[in-house]
């Protein structure tokens, strides 16, 4: 298989010499083409750090980063904006849509800032928010529709480019459950169907579930790996709780 | 602790204060300039009867001054509330860690004293500096020689500013406290989250009202040119005005919806780069800026029309007056002054002689003069204006219930007219001897005596009745002025029965015996200097001799329309000041909401470069809109203008005046533009 993120031995320091913060300590992992992987961890575990490292938003104190290809942390300036822009696709908690922008304008903006002929974007449009269930809301304004709409439109956004890699920030994060389940749902076709390669952060075990294989994070460390394989969700779901279990405090930690 | 505080907000946020500062400082060095005029080293140089006109002008503008202060501290007001607002969340801060209002007032009040002290200092120094170019300007508008260059200051000026704007300054100080007292602390530490509601327009209508807008101003500016000679009284005028501010007030409502229609039906440019991003946050924020909008634009279409029409006034009266002041001197006195114990024996004799006898008499050598003609000017209070206004008298009264309708017609022989005609290079005339004709160029007393001419002109004198040669009047005048202000002289036949006792004036009229400059001058300054011989022996006699000269006239209307002008500038450019910076504040204002949305543009991957890009559009779009309909309305504006001066000034003279125009809005404008679009790339900043 194709592999298109390498992470190999990064380090994310915080602070300086007196106080120093390992946010990252040394973490390496691949993510192969097609793959739907999670990333769990609590809050302060590191997670959100490495992947604004991913997603170039930060740059890591020391290591690699490879997507499809191109070593990251190697770029500067308008490449790296042209990298973010071409090869990477964004999926936040907050939605982040322009709230003065109707959901058809929202979801090509993406693709005019890449200089698209303006043919290819409206049927471009329109093709992704079909396969999204979104084609009636599109000439509405994000404060008309639902949260889970939002979020869809937000996919649908980050989608349309084609990236190498979708990377998901906690997206379930500010949905209730049935909007959540309908957007994990579509993540599913986003990956079974369009073949493509999501990396999703989250603190939720049920999110979590809908993903192949997860990544524990603790201190900045990985703590553990979880692959689906064969179960089926529930399976997996419970299995994930145990890890849970595991990784709030192991018995050493009580006094 | 607070010193130190609040020097550090200053410094801190130099960047949010650039826009006050600027409008401070060019408010300060406007006002120190204007008022500085009168010690100016050109005004020195000018000759005494210009020296008065710069008194009068100086009194108008100490009080244009007072009206200005007023202008410039509500702006001051508004840009400090703008600075509060962007701040609440710091004094929310300071308040939860147990700060009290009157302290942070305090806090403010200092930095308000710094940023007075900082910005007056600053403008007085631009001031000052720009006071010596304006100088030459004086000079070069009063025609006064500047031979040598010396530095002037103001004392006077120089303390009046400082009073003023300490004036100022202190009512900022007493509104900032009054706003900070009424702030809860829950206000102020969500005051960022606040944010307005989006409402967006229907396109649709949108276009409608556009349409409407656009056919409204149409047939307002149709009435202003066109039909501009229907509009004689302000009840006419004033429906016009109204429709112009509803349709421009209507075109801000809906500009932003039609050019959002206009430009979706074109895919190619609205699927491009950030544009319907652009487009969105103009359609967003225009429906909470129509107001604003609208007054910006009428302001800009003042200081616009203000500009260029008083500039072209100016250049076209100076033109014109060489027309008007066809020889070098007019003098005239009364005669037959009746012998009633009011006037002396002397004054009596005298006034059966002629100008040139008496100027003998007195002294004066006649060789002075050449092409001499006087003539003897007539008037009975058996014709007077409701004589010759009679067929239309009933219906005049009512409308002009002030005129003196006992004023006694002026009367001349024709032959003694030709006279006049003939030196001034005018047209003579003919007449039988049943006829007459009326002079007139004054506009509106011409209309009156055009409508009673037409109705009814037969007029008597002595018991002879006379008809008017034409159906209306004749433009001419005997005495000259700075305009046409003749308001009507009746040219009888010779043979019409004048007897002497209705000889009211003797008039003469001539050119001084001199080719150079200089000798016209000395002879010039027997009839202005009161020291010198002639006037004084007359004055002695009490004698009046009255008259008007060629220099004296130029003098004073260059005069007049120089204080027009800088009254125009002075006011234009405060207009200006006042427009550009209410735009750049509410520009600042909506980069604070917008930082969110550019931080959204970020995260999906636009580049710097293209982020700049189109919010240099977006503001750039904001500054111009309201620009661009001004200069329509001015287009219309300056030809009324032009009109409403009954030909003062004229379309060949308004170029150079609308380039000078250009480049103050420019400089003003451009300069606000600039510092609204670097404070605002500094507001949606990333933070790191």
């Amino acid at each position: 298989m194709e592999k298109i993120l390498e992470v190999r031995n990064i380090e994310k320091y915080y602070g300086n010499k007196s106080n120093l913060t390992k946010a990252i300590d040394n973490i390496s992992f691949d993510i192969e083409k097609g793959e739907f992987v999670g990333i769990m961890g609590a809050s302060g575990s590191g997670k959100t750090t490495l992947l604004n490292c991913i997603s170039t938003i930060d740059r890591v104190t020391a290591g690699k980063i490879i997507i499809n290809g191109n070593d990251i942390t190697k770029l500067r300036g308008n490449n790296l904006n042209k990298f973010r822009r071409e090869e990477l696709g964004f999926i936040f908690q907050d939605f982040n849509l322009l709230d003065t922008l109707t959901a058809y304008e929202n979801i090509a903006l993406a693709l005019t800032i890449q200089k698209l002929n303006h043919k290819d974007i409206d049927a471009k449009v329109k093709d992704i928010a079909k396969k999204l269930g979104i084609t009636d809301i599109l000439n509405k304004y994000p404060y008309q529709v639902s949260g889970g709409q939002k979020q869809r439109v937000a996919s649908a956004r980050a989608i349309i480019t084609n990236p190498k890699l979708i990377l998901a920030d906690e997206p379930t994060g500010a949905l209730d459950s049935k909007s959540a389940r309908q957007l994990l749902e579509s993540f599913e076709t986003l990956n079974k169907n369009l073949k493509a390669t999501i990396l999703m952060v989250t603190h939720d075990s049920f999110t979590a579930s809908y993903a192949n294989r997860i990544l524990f994070i603790k201190d900045g460390k990985i703590f553990n790996e979880l692959v689906k394989g064969e179960d089926t969700r529930k399976q997996f779901f419970e299995k994930i709780i145990e890890i849970q279990t595991l990784l709030g405090g192991e018995l050493g930690d009580v006094i | 602790m607070l010193f130190k505080l609040s020097l550090k907000n200053i410094k801190k946020s130099f960047k949010d204060y650039a826009i006050y500062f600027l409008t401070l400082v060019l408010g300060v060095a406007i006002f120190y300039m204007f008022n500085s005029l009168d010690s100016q080293e050109a005004m020195l140089q000018v000759s005494s009867s210009t020296r008065t006109l710069i008194q009068l002008m100086i009194s108008m503008l100490n009080w244009i001054s007072v009206f200005i202060a007023i202008v410039l501290g509500l702006l001051i007001v508004y840009a400090n509330n703008f600075l509060i607002n962007r701040r609440k969340k710091e004094f929310g801060i300071y308040m939860t860690l147990g700060m009290g209002k009157r302290q942070i007032s305090k806090i403010l009040l200092l930095e308000t004293i710094f940023v007075g002290i900082i910005s007056l200092a600053v403008g007085l120094i631009l001031g000052i500096f720009a006071s010596q170019f304006m100088s030459v300007l004086v000079a070069k508008l009063f025609e006064a020689d500047m031979t040598e260059f010396t530095f002037v200051f103001s004392e006077a000026a120089f303390w009046k500013t400082c009073l003023y704007f300490a004036v100022m300054y202190i009512a900022v100080m007493i509104f900032n406290t009054f706003t900070i007292s009424r702030y809860k602390l829950i206000d102020l530490l969500t005051a960022i989250k606040k944010n307005e509601k989006i409402r967006m327009k229907n396109p649709v209508i949108c276009v409608i009202v556009f349409l409407i807008a656009v056919v409204m101003l149409i047939y307002a500016y149709y009435k202003v040119t066109v039909g501009a000679n229907t509009l004689t009284t302000a009840d006419k005028l004033i429906p016009i005005i109204l429709i112009g501010i509803v349709a421009t007030v209507l075109i801000f409502w809906s500009l932003s919806g039609f050019i959002l229609k206009i430009v979706q039906t074109n895919k190619k440019l609205y699927l491009k780069d950030t544009n319907m991003f652009i487009l969105r946050q103009l359609h967003n924020k225009i429906n909470t800026t129509v107001a604003s909008m609208s007054v910006i634009c009428l302001m800009l279409f003042m200081t616009i029309t203000i500009l260029s029409s008083s500039l072209s006034l100016r250049n076209t009266m100076q033109r014109d007056l060489l027309e008007m002041t066809p020889v070098d001197i007019n003098l005239y006195k009364t005669s037959n002054l009746p012998d009633n114990g009011e006037y002396t024996n002397v004054q009596i004799e005298d006034s059966k002689k002629t100008v040139q006898e008496t100027l003998i008499e007195n002294g004066f050598d006649i060789n002075n003069f050449k092409d001499t003609v006087e003539i003897p000017i007539y008037a009975t209070n058996e014709l007077c204006w409701k004589d010759t206004l009679a067929s239309v008298y009933d219906e005049v009264k009512l409308q002009f219930p002030m005129l003196q309708y006992d004023t006694a017609e002026t009367i001349v022989k024709i032959s003694d007219y030709n006279k006049i005609a003939k030196i001034y290079g005018q047209s003579q005339y003919e007449l039988n001897d049943n006829e007459y004709i009326m002079l007139c160029d004054f506009d509106s007393m011409k209309t009156l005596r055009d409508r009673a001419i037409k109705n009814d002109g037969t007029i008597t004198i002595n018991g002879k009745e006379y008809i008017s040669k034409y159906d209306e009047c004749k433009s001419g005048y005997i005495m000259m002025s700075t305009s046409h202000i003749n308001t009507g002289i009746l040219l009888v036949p010779d043979s019409c029965d004048l007897t002497d006792d209705m000889k009211e004036q003797s008039f003469l009229a001539a050119n001084y015996n001199a080719t150079t400059d200089e000798e016209k001058n000395n002879i010039e300054s027997i009839f202005v200097n009161k020291d010198l011989d002639l006037l004084s022996t007359l004055e002695e006699k009490g004698i009046e001799l009255d008259g008007v000269t060629k220099i004296s006239i130029i003098e004073s209307s260059v005069g007049i329309a120089t204080i027009v002008v800088f009254i125009a500038i002075y006011l234009g450019i405060i207009f200006l000041i006042a427009s550009s910076a209410i735009l750049a504040l509410k520009q600042l204002t909506e980069s604070s909401d917008n930082k969110q949305r550019y931080t959204i543009l970020r995260k999906i991957g636009v580049d710097e470069k293209m982020i700049n890009k189109s919010l240099f559009m977006q503001i750039g779009l904001f500054f111009l809109m309201p620009l661009i309909l001004a200069i329509i309305h001015s287009i219309f504006g300056i030809q009324f203008a032009i009109i409403l001066m009954s030909g003062l000034a004229s379309k060949e003279e308004l170029l150079p005046s609308i380039i000078v125009t250009i480049i103050i809005i420019g400089v003003v404008y451009g300069l606000y533009f600039m510092a609204t679009y670097l404070g605002s790339k500094n507001i949606i900043k990333e933070e790191r």
